[in-house]
C-alpha cells in the first residue's frame, strides 16, 4: 500500500530545459494478438500545451488514450501523467485527468444536470458543491436551458458539450480529447473547438487525438503523427509543414476567364520540377506547386510578362492533409475503416 | 480550504465513507433510470401476478388433487417456491443492464474516475434487491388474494431475507456474464441456460418425491430447490434445516468465488 501513497512534491518529470512535462510516454507497446496497436510510442506533452496526436483510423490513437486513462494496461513501456505512473499509481492518476471519449460518454437517460451531479459526487464533492459545480458548468457550456431534459433528447453538439463539461468537473490537470468532433457537422465542430480553446485558456494540458488536419491546426500547438502504432513525425505545425517542403503559389486573376490560358501558359513554361498547375474554378484561383525560391520567381515573372491583371498572389504552406500524405503515402482519415466508424457513430446517436 | 485544485497532492486510498458515497450516488443513478424508463419495472410487476395466476388456476387444481390438498393446498405449497423463483429470475436483470452500460461509453467514464471498482457493481446489486423486494411484496398481495394464508410473519420475513441473500450471491454470476459478454441478448440467453434447469429441476412447482432418483439427487442440492424448501418450511411449516444450510452454503460459496471474478472482469474488460 505504501507504494500507492504520494509522499514527495516532485510530481512532474522536469525536463532538462526546465519545462514541466504533464505527460511522459516511453516505449509504449500494446498488442492485440497479432495486431500491434502501439509499437514503441514515445511522447512528451509540456504542461499547459495542446498536443495533437494525428493519425488515420487504426493508428493506435484511442489505444494510447485508453492506456493513459488507466482503462487498458500496456504490454511494455512506461507512461506517467502529472507524475503518476499509469500502472503503479492508477488511483492518483484518475484524480488528475479528464476524459472525453470518441463517442460521447454521457448517461442518455439522465438529464444534463443529473449527469454532472453524478460525476461530481463520484469525485467526492459534497452534495452542495456538486450541485453548484453542475450549474456552473451547464451555464458555461450553454446547456442551462436543457439542463433538466434527458440527454437522449440533446443534439449531437449538445451531447459533446455535456461530455466536455463532465470531464471538467474535477478540474483536471490533463484532459484527453479522443476525437472530440468525429461525426459532427462543421458548425457544431466550431462550437466544440471554441469550448476547447477556452478550457486551454484556463491552463489545462490537453492531449487531443484527431484524424482531421483542420482540427489539429485549429487547436494544437505541437503535433505527433502516428501511423500503425508508431510515431512517424513530431514537431510544431509550421515545422512539420516545412519538413515536407514545397509551397503552393496561389494566383487569382481579376477576370476568371484568364484562369485556363494562365494554367496552359505556366504548364508550357517548362520550369524544371514544376508540377502542373491546378485550376480551382470555384474560388477562381490557380494553384501552382513550387519547390524552390527560383521556381517561385520564375512563375511570378511569367505571369507578369503575360500582362494578365491579377487581383491577388499568395504563397501557402502545404495543408496537414498533404503533410500526412507525404509522410505515410496514404491519405489520412480516408482509410477503409472510416465509413465503418461513421456508421457506428450513427448507430450510437 | 477544501477547494479542489489540480495540483494538490493526491491520496490514493478511498476511505469507507468515500465508498459509501460513490455507491450511493450510483444507486441514485440506477433509480433515476427506473423513473426515466418505468417499463423496466414491468418484469417485476408482471411476473409475480402472471406466474401466481398461471400456477394456481391452470395447474393448481390437478397438482393439488394429486397432492391431496386441492387447489387451496397447492396455493400454500407453491407460493413460497414463487418467492424463491423470483429471486433468481429478477437477478438476471443485473447482467443485462451492465452490458448496455458498457456499450455506451458510460462505463469508460466511471472506470476512469477515482472510485472503487466495486462501487458500480454494489450499486447495481442494491437496486436489483430493492426491485426484488418490491416484486415480492406484490407477489404476497396477489398470493393473499388467491387464498394464501400468512400464518407466520417472522417466518415470511426470514424466507424473504434468505431469498435476498441467495439472490445477491447469484447476481455476481450474472454480473460476470454481463461484464464479459458483448451484448444484452447473449447475457439473457446465457442467463436462461443457467436458470432453466435450476428452476424446473426443483421442488418449486411440485414435490420431488415422485421424481426419478437421479433428479432427486440433483434437487437435493439445487440451491433454488433448497431455497424453496426452506422458504416453505419457514412460511407454512415443515423441515427447514437442510434447505437453509444448503442455500446459505451456496450463497457463501458463490459470493466468495464469483464476487472477485466479477470485480476482476470489470476492472480488466477492455
Amino acid at each position: 500500500m505504501t507504494g500507492d501513497t504520494v509522499t514527495g512534491m516532485t510530481r512532474y518529470d522536469d525536463d532538462p530545459a526546465g519545462a514541466r512535462r504533464a505527460v511522459t510516454v516511453r516505449g509504449l507497446v500494446k498488442h492485440y494478438g497479432e495486431t500491434k496497436a502501439l509499437n514503441g510510442v514515445d511522447l512528451d506533452v509540456a504542461e499547459g500545451t495542446v498536443m495533437g496526436v494525428l493519425g488515420p483510423n487504426g493508428a493506435g490513437k484511442t489505444t494510447l488514450v485508453r492506456i493513459l486513462s488507466t482503462l487498458l494496461a500496456p504490454d511494455a513501456g512506461r507512461a506517467t501523467v502529472a507524475g503518476y505512473d499509469v500502472v503503479r499509481q492508477p488511483r492518483q492518476l484518475r484524480r488528475v485527468i479528464g476524459l472525453t471519449g470518441q463517442y460521447a460518454s454521457v448517461d442518455e437517460k439522465l438529464s444534463g444536470r443529473e449527469n454532472l451531479y453524478l460525476i461530481g459526487r463520484l469525485l467526492d464533492l459534497s452534495r452542495r458543491e456538486a450541485r453548484a459545480r453542475a450549474d456552473e458548468l451547464l451555464e458555461r457550456f450553454s446547456l442551462a436551458e436543457a439542463a433538466r431534459r434527458p440527454a437522449h433528447t440533446y443534439s449531437g453538439g449538445m451531447r459533446r458539450r455535456l461530455d466536455l463539461a463532465a470531464s471538467m468537473i474535477g478540474r483536471p490537470a490533463v484532459l484527453y480529447l479522443d476525437e472530440p468532433t468525429t461525426g459532427l457537422d462543421p458548425r457544431t465542430r466550431n462550437e466544440v473547438w471554441d469550448e476547447v480553446r477556452s478550457m486551454v485558456g484556463e491552463g489545462v494540458t490537453v492531449l487531443l487525438t484527431t484524424q482531421y488536419m483542420e482540427e489539429a491546426e485549429q487547436l494544437a500547438s505541437e503535433l505527433t503523427v502516428v501511423d500503425r502504432g508508431q510515431v512517424i513525425a513530431r514537431g510544431g505545425i509550421e515545422e512539420l509543414k516545412a519538413k515536407v517542403g514545397g509551397r503552393t503559389l496561389r494566383v487569382k486573376p481579376a477576370d476568371p476567364r484568364d484562369l485556363a490560358p494562365l494554367a496552359a501558359m505556366l504548364d508550357g513554361l517548362g520550369i524544371t520540377g514544376l508540377a502542373s498547375p491546378v485550376v480551382d474554378a470555384e474560388d477562381g484561383v490557380l494553384r501552382v506547386p513550387v519547390l524552390s525560391d527560383e521556381q517561385l520567381t520564375a512563375a511570378i515573372g511569367a505571369v507578369t510578362a503575360r500582362g494578365i491583371t491579377v487581383s491577388s498572389v499568395t504563397t501557402e504552406l502545404p495543408s496537414l492533409d498533404e503533410v500526412f500524405l507525404s509522410l505515410t503515402g496514404q491519405r489520412a482519415g480516408r482509410t477503409q475503416d472510416a465509413p465503418a466508424a461513421e456508421a457506428r457513430e450513427e448507430a450510437a446517436a | 480550504m477544501s477547494t479542489v485544485t489540480a495540483h494538490a497532492p493526491v491520496d490514493a486510498r478511498i476511505p469507507l465513507r468515500g465508498h459509501l458515497r460513490h455507491t450511493g450516488a450510483l444507486i441514485r443513478r440506477n433509480l433515476l433510470w427506473i423513473r426515466q424508463d418505468p417499463e423496466s419495472m414491468f418484469d417485476a410487476l408482471l411476473m409475480p401476478v402472471a406466474f401466481t395466476l398461471l400456477f394456481v388456476y391452470v395447474f393448481g387444481g390437478s397438482i393439488g388433487k394429486a397432492l391431496g390438498g386441492g387447489q387451496d393446498g397447492y396455493v400454500q405449497y407453491v407460493i413460497p417456491g414463487m418467492i424463491a423463483m423470483m429471486s433468481m429470475t429478477l437477478s438476471q436483470g443485473v447482467g443485462t443492464g451492465f452490458s448496455q452500460d458498457f456499450n455506451s461509453g458510460v462505463m469508460d467514464r466511471f472506470r476512469s474516475l477515482p472510485i472503487g471498482r466495486g462501487s458500480v457493481l454494489f450499486a447495481k446489486i442494491a437496486v436489483e434487491l430493492a426491485r426484488m423486494l418490491f416484486a415480492t411484496t406484490l407477489l404476497m398481495v396477489v398470493a393473499v388474494l388467491v387464498g394464501f394464508r400468512i400464518t407466520n410473519w417472522p417466518g415470511l420475513v426470514a424466507a424473504v431475507g434468505l431469498s435476498a441473500v441467495f439472490a445477491s450471491s447469484i447476481m455476481w454470476v450474472f454480473l460476470t456474464l454481463g461484464v464479459t459478454l458483448k451484448n444484452a441478448q447473449s447475457v439473457q440467453a446465457m442467463g436462461f441456460l443457467v436458470l432453466f434447469p435450476l428452476q424446473f429441476g426443483s421442488s418449486i412447482f411440485a414435490p420431488t418425491a415422485s421424481m426419478p432418483g437421479w433428479l432427486q439427487a440433483f434437487t437435493d442440492y439445487n440451491p433454488l430447490s433448497t431455497l424453496a424448501d426452506a422458504a416453505r418450511g419457514l412460511m407454512v411449516g415443515g423441515p427447514v434445516a437442510h434447505g437453509l444450510w444448503v442455500t446459505l452454503g451456496w450463497s457463501v460459496a458463490l459470493t466468495a468465488v464469483m464476487a472477485p471474478v466479477a470485480i476482476r472482469a470489470f476492472r480488466t474488460r477492455t
